[in-house]
């Protein structure tokens, strides 16, 4: 826009500053201990950035910014604030409002152009919007399923994936259409309608146990249409973070895929839980072995090494307060205890860790996968609260099982095994887990925020 | 694309342990659309603009406030078991 000036403009050096303290901000984040300053960098930057825009000479009318701001600030603090087990729904929620942004400057650029926008131009206006769109209905979805307001089961029907795939390349061909004649004004409308109907219909048949990959997936989207944007205004700044959100969604989703051993595509277009009906025959003849919360107690105040196995169901009780409680009851006592984490656990990449640390556990007490499985054959009793998929080992044997293939956390392999779950009902993605009928297996029937209290309260009295 | 393969670098050292701060942090980086919401916002070039300017700014800053607000929050729950001096 301003780019004709023959001098550097200040606005440009704001922003390269601001660039500069994004990237540091980044690189911060890869350690515990510096991560917070590169909070603070990031912030630093953002006020530059948004500071050296308001001051520059184009804007003539601030009311319009300021009634946006003030109503940006009043939802933004209540997001900012709310519980760690809703983590998941507010990353969704704001990558849903990322991607809004995105798609309404979009719009507004291309109608102030048209009819005479650049071919390069037209291109990636099409992709920010085209992407700005699909990301805004696919994150409200992917919210709406987190917050169970929509149902977490999978809807599929006959013909899926042609429909979808349909949908994107009549858009795609929109774009084509737009980018050889951008008059065509009334295209527009039509190329972002069939994106935001892209981004519901991609997300219907999804999951809640593929939701990281997913979470991770729109992520990568947002940014890269904030990328797209960057480009239509010529901003280096927002080119710069929109790929540095853009990689680091594709990174993570690309972790997560390989956590569940499974591709993009297959993410994408195989629904999971509709299989369970094969194998929902052989089960019922099978016997649990139950324990009391009293049983729990004396096999973990006897055992010297203990592994918890967090997962969803711990989130959904809030249990991570009360497991805390458990674990420092077993340390006083002197047992070892560690928190084996598998990446898909929860319902967003890292959920598990935040709940966790928010109970106030020491981040070194926390195993990634790989340790913890090389520890496993050594420890006493592996626990497992509210985590079923993750630690069924048809995975490793099972060839016809769904979850084959997917890396687990071989529980199994421990001297006894712990599962506290609320009944026998498979987890979502519908897999009979046989690791419940192993005989070192003891299923500890109840809530897991009661149960584990219980335990709790079982080893702190036999103490006096 | 540099950007892209610096991020790519950067983002492949961070912990899984902090893969969700990450995710929030990179949120309200991304939230940096903001500034082509303000600048769309205040052009008053036609109403049409300066509404979806301001809906754009509002979910844009949203994002900034609550981003890393949440992310700072988060990151001051991880403590290390080892007492820090």
């Amino acid at each position: 826009m301003t780019m004709v000036l023959p001098t550097f403009h200040w606005i440009e050096l704001v922003y390269l500053v601001a660039t500069a303290l994004f990237i540091l901000s980044l690189m911060w984040m890869s350690a515990p201990t510096t991560a917070r300053h590169g909070v603070w960098a990031g912030e630093l930057g953002m006020a530059l950035a948004i500071v050296g825009t308001l001051l520059e000479r184009g804007i003539i009318d601030y009311r319009w910014i300021a009634i946006g701001l003030v109503l940006g600030a009043i939802i933004g603090v209540p997001l900012g604030l709310v519980q760690m087990t809703a983590v998941p729904q507010r990353t969704a929620l704001s990558h849903a409002f990322g991607a809004c942004c995105v798609t309404l400057v979009g719009t507004a650029e291309f109608y102030l152009r048209t009819p005479n926008v650049p071919k390069f131009m037209m291109s990636v206006l099409s992709m920010e919007v085209i992407l700005g769109g699909l990301t805004f209905t696919g994150s409200l979805m992917a919210a709406g399923k987190l917050q169970e307001v929509l149902s977490q089961r999978p809807i599929t029907y006959k013909g899926q994936n042609f429909v979808n795939l349909g949908m994107l390349a009549v858009a795609v061909a929109i774009a084509v259409a737009l980018v050889l004649n951008p008059g065509h004004r009334n295209l527009f409308p039509v190329m972002v309608g069939i994106s935001l109907l892209f981004g519901v219909m991609l997300i219907i048949p999804i999951g809640g146990a593929d939701m990281p990959t997913v979470i991770s997936l729109l992520n990568s989207y947002a940014g890269l249409s904030a990328a797209a944007m960057g480009f239509v205004l010529n901003s280096k700044l927002l080119i710069v973070a929109g790929a540095l959100d853009g990689s680091s969604g594709f990174i993570l989703s690309v972790i997560m895929s390989k956590a569940m051993n499974r591709s993009f595509t297959n993410v994408l277009f195989g629904a999971f839980g509709q299989v369970q009906a094969s194998a929902a025959g052989a089960v019922e003849a099978r016997t649990v072995r139950s324990a009391s919360p009293e049983e729990a107690a004396g096999i973990l105040a006897a055992a010297n090494k203990v592994v918890i196995v967090p997962g969803y169901g711990m989130a959904v009780a809030q249990a991570q307060h009360k497991v805390r409680e458990l674990y420092d009851v077993l340390t006083k006592r002197g047992v070892e205890v560690t928190f084996g984490i598998h990446p898909v656990a929860g319902r967003m990449p890292g959920h598990m860790n935040v709940l966790l640390a928010e109970a106030d556990i020491p981040y070194d007490r926390l195993k990634e996968m790989d340790d913890v499985n090389s520890d496993l054959p050594q420890t006493d009793v592996a626990l497992v609260i509210g985590a079923n998929d993750v630690t069924n080992p048809a995975a490793r044997t099972d060839t016809s099982s769904p979850i084959y293939g997917m890396p687990i956390l071989d529980v199994d392999k421990a001297h006894t095994v712990m599962v506290i779950k609320r009944s026998m009902s498979p987890g979502f993605a519908g897999i009979d887990n046989p690791l419940y009928y192993l005989d070192r297996t003891l299923m500890l029937f109840g809530d897991a925020k009661g149960f584990v209290g219980d335990i709790v309260r079982e080893l702190s009295g036999s103490q006096h | 694309m540099l950007a892209g393969f610096l991020g790519f670098q950067v983002i492949k050292r961070v912990s899984p342990l902090l893969h969700t701060p990450l995710m929030s942090l990179t949120n309200a980086l991304d939230a940096i659309a903001v500034v082509g919401a303000i600048a769309l916002a205040g052009a008053h070039e036609t109403n049409f603009a300066t509404i979806l300017g301001t809906i754009a700014v509002m979910a844009a800053f949203s994002n900034v406030v609550s981003g890393f607000l949440i992310t700072d929050r988060m990151l001051k729950m991880f403590k290390s078991s080892r007492p820090q001096k």
